[in-house]
């Protein structure tokens, strides 16, 4: 597993995921914005949390339309991964790879917060790790993070099974979202499910000594998705 | 030549921006406000040169590539003198 973690100017967590993903035992790379192209042999780009552009326009309008974006679109029509994390998440939508928008948060507070979220499958490069249905506690901490679509791309999603979490409580019964998402969704997938974007952040919870390992298990699902690859 | 591009939020998309000015008005005493939302006004200047119909053509891949995601939001395009 080859993994591109980009950094646009304002992210500010792209050391962190790329710290979660060697310790899964992915090789990193971190990759520019500016660039045209992706580093040889990527399997999976990350975009990064944080602030990219200052949230100027749209949280992650400007960023989306980086050069490095370009060469990110083409390798999701090849079926290249890309993961998007709160500001990525937010960078992925504006880019297309994902459908909807992230606005503000409806109850019109930044949230902070642990969060339990279930893993709604685990037959995705990004949960094989997790059990279906399986209760994980991750943070969240943004302040545009209530994902809207139209009815028919929400009828849609849910549909073909596209929802990857879901906001819930401990016994991973079904909560209000934190930020007024329709449906509780934290998360969601491409059709093919090679693209995921979530507000949550699992890159904060892969040790002990920062207080859990439940998001450790997507970084661990993504560096065994390489040698699902290999024997295809 | 200087044109104008407002973006608005579609009908039906909640804006909690628009609603807390709508509930800072209120606190304020201002009297009549039914209720609020908020946009953006883009005030742009169009090169020399360009004809009436290229400036509306570029403002409207502008407001289409970048200024309005139109999943929730129309945007209008003016041009002045």
């Amino acid at each position: 597993m080859h993994a591109t973690v980009i950094t646009f100017p304002g992210s500010n967590r792209e050391q962190d995921v790329a710290r979660a993903l060697r310790r899964a035992g992915a090789r990193v790379t971190m990759g520019w914005h500016a660039d045209h192209d992706l580093p040889e042999g990527t399997d999976l780009v990350v975009l990064p949390g944080g602030f990219s552009y200052g949230d100027y326009l749209r949280c992650g309008a400007i960023a989306s339309r980086a050069n490095i974006m370009a060469a990110t679109r083409r390798h999701a029509a090849r079926g290249g991964m890309v993961l998007g994390i709160c500001n990525g998440f937010q960078i992925a939508c504006e880019a297309g790879l994902l459908p909807g928008v992230l606005m503000r948060n409806a109850q019109m507070r930044f949230i902070c917060h642990l969060q339990h979220l279930r893993v709604e499958r685990n037959d995705t490069p990004y949960t094989s790790a997790y059990r279906q249905g399986e209760v994980i506690e991750v943070c969240v901490a943004h302040g545009e993070g209530n994902w809207v679509a139209d009815s028919q791309t929400l009828a849609r999603i849910e549909g073909d099974g596209l929802v990857a979490l879901r906001y819930c409580d401990a016994g991973g019964a079904l909560v209000d979202s934190p930020n007024g998402s329709i449906n509780a969704i934290a998360g969601i997938y491409s059709p093919n499910r090679r693209v995921l974007g979530l507000m949550p952040h699992p890159e904060n919870l892969v040790e002990p000594l920062t207080g859990g390992t439940d998001g450790l298990g997507m970084f661990k699902s993504l560096a065994l998705a390489e040698s699902l690859l290999e024997q295809a | 030549m200087k044109a104008r591009v407002t973006v608005t939020l579609k009908t039906g998309v909640l804006d909690p921006q628009g609603k807390a000015i709508e509930g800072a008005l209120g606190s304020l005493g201002v009297a009549g406000i039914a209720s609020v939302r908020q946009g953006k006004v883009f005030d742009i200047e169009i090169a020399d040169g360009l004809s009436k119909a290229e400036a509306e053509a570029a403002l409207k891949d502008a407001a289409e590539k970048l200024l309005a995601n139109t999943v929730v939001e129309n945007y209008r395009i003016e041009i002045g003198g």
